[in-house]
């Protein structure tokens, strides 16, 4: 066991044991899993909560002291809820596709790092970034599914913009990631927290920034993007024949999602476990989470401010913002931002 | 009074004085026309046309059913009696009344659906009800009754109550025959499975249950992609037979009913019912509750118009707005209440005033409610109407010009919208609307956007009303003290002399008999112009009440607006239209 400890503290994570690389992977991949639907349970509490202060409105507390037993009455009544399956439906796909979402959606979260020490990142992936936008393209494909097999004509129209969605938004999504990939000269995240140890990526990347921040709310079908689940117009979209967990895990997945990609957010842009000064009395190593957990905090409120406060696109028009202008001006970010680390060489990781 | 059948000429023209003892002939309208059947058609054609004084807007169509009439004109007999209600917005509100006198038990008439587009819902509704026939018509199917139903509700001759007919059973063959997809009978005709290239189009049925259609309203669609080919609205599942039911209820236990036809717009419903039957008493109402419903009335806009904000905004996909709305109304709500006792359905106007006087310090309130309203409707703008997205999802989405809005019957803030300066409150005043100041807030542009911003504007000019009328409101009775049919009489003069107390038993007991004759009043509400009809054969209750209500002829529009718009702009002009079905179905 000592041994293990001086290993996985001293050692890159690349020349571990493979013994010892999987334990680790375990044991923290076991603690964000568990975290993470935790999280998701309380952040459904968190929106109702956020929701109802905006909207002069006292939200959910009959369960518990401020509602808090609220996510545990909402899994009981989920999991004890009829399960059917329509007739009319492609049985195995019906049934992958809300698998999928969550699968991907846990995933992604492998190739974050948490904190400064080596074993605060499940895997260092040295193609970090490409394995997030992969996982995420994949994850759409369980909306499309869902909408597909489910024949029905409101979860059809659902499944067919939630792919109009997903080509628009891909691209510029990555489009703009690539140009801090090129700050930082790896696709690791945890190279890219590094580089951002004196100066964050969002003062070096403003537009890049924005765009990434708008297309990730597209990619996560939050309002003002929830074209595929629009409920005054198709009902409830792709799940709209979904019942019981199976329901649960879409519903699941989406705040996973919001999670996720607030982590993505912070380490990419906003120096993921980087503070801007050292909390008193905090040892090193749970700073770096502190600092990040905060990050994330925000930018889950964030998700729900815009929320509260905007309509819903028409997808044309989503369409058309993702293509004329998002994709333009992320190449254009992405040519800046080559001519920058031209003039500065010193810039972001290229020391 | 006598009627010239086939003569042009107005009654009142003919010299002739009434022949039936209290009968107080048509009321509300400026002109009435008896025409023969045949020539109906080019007589509504000439009006139409006509050089000085056009008539481009329909109104309304309402077939009598007059084999039960006792009091009519000697030489009077046929059985329906067909009546056109043209309209003239732009003169004045100039009315003028087609009658045109139907035989036989199932007439058959030319349509008129080549002069006004509106007449074909209309038409359909007069089939429905009555079972006259339009010939020429292209789409001769009922509208409000299921297709399977039997019989002509409004005929005189068929059952009032449920429990007068025997038990609905719907056969084994008939439950083939409307299920799956022959549920699509009432549009097959109309909707196409295949578009000009022969490619196959998606038909989606949006509704009855739809979270996006406020209510039990059901709208055919064809998709090719998510743009609307076909889009057929199917109405009538609301319908409770509100207009059978007034010929059952004496005068005055109707007014709960009118209520539920928009209720949404509480005494702006009851207040065109209590203005046609006291037009037909001949009664003068005093100026504190003529005062008193104009408050109400706006009050009431407000309420309307604060519903129909906080939910076009959810339709849009804007969840916050609603809950702003709502909160504001829910004070309005109080205010109300603490008025009238009720809330949505205040049950307040009565036939001569209105049921009990203001309670005391009743100003607080409503000046505490309007000190910040203003502030509150700039803030509802800059929340959803100024949002970028939310203007590009309404811009040019729904347009419909000024000339389409005359053609379509379009009325109230709808009207406003296409760049129209028509106001009931302006242009015909009612209970004293002349002698307030307000502005009449219009728009050119025609399209969703528009119809928001008239609404929001609409709101501040009502704060504006109620203001005056917190500083006008004069002392004085609140029920007209004048008139017999005045209701209910007055309680604490009956133990006084043996008169008043047989005059009180027989007006609550048995209901008053009203004078013989025919009223017309339209008022401007929350929605649009909603006008009542009222027939009244000397009894105790009407012997036929039309409503005519401003969601009925808008939803008429909706395949004009949307067509070849993408799905979620169906929402959008949904929204903006502000209907409800009850207003619709009735």
């Amino acid at each position: 066991m000592k041994d293990f400890w001086h290993v996985i503290n001293t050692l890159p994570q690349e020349q571990w044991p493979p013994l010892y690389s999987a334990i680790q992977s375990l044991i923290l991949g076991g603690v964000i899993v568990g975290a993470l639907l935790s999280a998701a349970g309380y952040l459904v509490l968190l929106e109702r909560k956020v929701l109802a202060w905006m909207q002069h409105r006292v939200g959910p507390n009959r369960c518990g002291p401020f509602g808090l037993l609220q996510p545990l009455a909402d899994v009981l009544k989920l999991l004890t809820k009829e399960d059917s399956l329509p007739p009319f439906v492609d049985k195995w796909l019906f049934i992958a596709a809300p698998a999928i979402i969550m699968l991907t959606a846990i995933l992604s979260l492998a190739v974050v790092p948490f904190g400064q020490p080596q074993w605060l990142v499940v895997k260092d992936l040295n193609v970090g970034i490409l394995f997030f936008l992969a996982l995420s393209s994949l994850g759409v494909y369980s909306i499309v599914l869902a909408g597909w097999s489910s024949n029905s004509k409101y979860a059809a129209l659902g499944g067919l913009r939630a792919t109009a969605q997903m080509i628009s938004y891909e691209l510029s999504m990555s489009m703009s990631l690539l140009a801090a990939v090129m700050l930082a000269g790896s696709l690791s995240l945890n190279k890219i927290v590094e580089a951002q140890s004196s100066l964050w990526f969002v003062i070096l990347q403003p537009l890049g920034f924005v765009i990434f921040v708008i297309s990730v709310i597209a990619e996560s079908r939050r309002a003002p993007f929830d074209l595929p689940e629009a409920e005054n117009e198709i009902v409830a979209g792709f799940h709209t024949e979904y019942s019981s967990m199976k329901f649960a895990l879409f519903f699941l997945g989406e705040y996973v999602a919001v999670v996720l990609l607030s982590f993505v957010i912070s380490t990419i842009y906003l120096g993921g476990y980087h503070g801007l000064f050292d909390i008193p009395y905090i040892p090193a190593a749970i700073e770096g989470p502190i600092w990040l957990l905060a990050k994330v905090g925000f930018f889950i409120f964030f998700f729900i401010w815009i929320r509260a406060t905007y309509p819903r696109f028409r997808y044309d028009h989503l369409m058309e913002l993702g293509w004329k202008y998002m994709i333009p001006l992320s190449v254009l970010n992405l040519i800046a931002t080559a001519v920058l680390i031209i003039l500065f060489p010193t810039l972001g990781g290229h020391k | 009074m006598k009627f010239s059948r086939s003569v042009e000429k107005p009654v009142w023209e003919s010299g002739t004085t009434n022949s039936l003892k209290g009968d107080r002939g048509i009321q509300g309208v400026n002109d009435v026309y008896w025409v023969k059947q045949d020539e109906a058609y080019d007589k509504i054609q000439a009006l139409k046309n006509d050089p000085q004084r056009p008539f481009p807007t329909l109104f309304d169509i309402v077939a009598i059913d007059e084999s039960e009439r006792q009091n009519r004109p000697a030489g009077q007999d046929h059985r329906y009696t067909l009546q056109y209600l043209l309209w003239n917005p732009d003169r004045g509100s100039d009315k003028v009344l087609v009658k045109v006198p139907l035989e036989g038990n199932d007439p058959k008439i030319k349509s008129i659906t080549p002069l006004f587009k509106n007449a074909d819902w209309y038409e359909r509704e007069v089939y429905d009800m009555m079972g006259v026939t339009f010939e020429g018509h292209h789409n001769m199917r009922r509208i409000l009754m299921p297709d399977w139903w039997q019989g002509h509700p409004l005929r005189k001759d068929h059952p009032n109550r449920a429990t007068e007919m025997p038990p609905l059973t719907i056969s084994e063959e008939d439950l083939a025959e409307y299920d799956g997809w022959e549920m699509l009978s009432s549009g097959d005709s109309y909707i196409r499975r295949k578009d000009e290239d022969g490619n196959e189009l998606m038909i989606l049925n949006l509704g009855p249950n739809h979270p996006g259609t406020h209510g039990v309203l059901r709208i055919m669609l064809t998709l090719n992609g998510e743009y609307m080919e076909d889009v057929y609205p199917v109405i009538g599942y609301h319908h409770r037979g509100a207009e059978k039911m007034a010929e059952r209820q004496t005068f005055h236990s109707y007014i709960p009913y009118c209520d539920r036809i928009d209720y949404l717009g509480g005494t702006t419903n009851e207040l065109p019912y209590v203005l046609a039957c006291e037009q037909l008493a001949g009664i003068k109402v005093p100026e504190r509750a003529t005062v008193m419903r104009v408050m109400l009335a706006e009050i009431y806009r407000l309420c309307n118009h604060l519903v129909w904000f906080g939910t076009f905004g959810h339709d849009v996909g804007a969840m916050t707005p609603v809950f702003y709305t709502f909160r504001e109304r829910e004070n309005l709500f109080k205010i109300i209440e603490m008025i009238t006792g009720g809330r949505m359905h205040p049950n307040f106007l009565r036939i001569g005033g209105c049921s009990m006087d203001l309670p005391v310090g009743w100003q607080e309130p409503i000046k505490l409610f309007l000190k910040d309203f203003d502030a509150h409707v700039h803030e509802y703008d800059n929340l959803l109407v100024q949002n970028p997205i939310f203007k590009t999802r309404t811009r040019d989405v729904g347009k419909m010009s000024l000339a389409d809005c005359y053609e379509w019957g379009v009325t109230g803030p709808n009207l406003r919208a296409s760049g129209s300066k028509f106001d009931l409150r302006k242009v015909a005043p009612y209970c004293g609307y002349e002698g307030y100041e307000f502005e009449v807030v219009s728009h050119t542009d025609g399209d969703c956007c528009a119809r928001a911003t008239v609404r929001l504007g609409e709101m501040i000019q009502s704060a504006r009303i109620i203001r005056q009328c917190i500083d006008l409101m004069p002392e004085g009775e609140v029920m007209s003290r004048d008139n017999r049919y005045a209701f209910p009489p007055r309680k604490a003069e009956t133990m006084m002399d043996i008169e008043t107390l047989i005059n009180h038993f027989l007006a609550v007991g048995w209901g008053l008999d009203m004078p013989v004759g025919e009223s017309f009043v339209m008022i401007e509400q929350p929605k649009g112009n909603s006008g009542y009809y009222v027939v009244s054969d000397g009894r105790t209750s009407p012997y036929r009440l039309r409503i005519r209500t401003p969601s009925f002829a808008h939803m008429q529009t909706l395949p004009a607006l949307s067509r070849g718009h993408l799905l979620s702009d169906l929402l959008a002009v949904i929204g903006a239209m502000d209907f409800v079905l009850a207003d619709i179905d009735r």
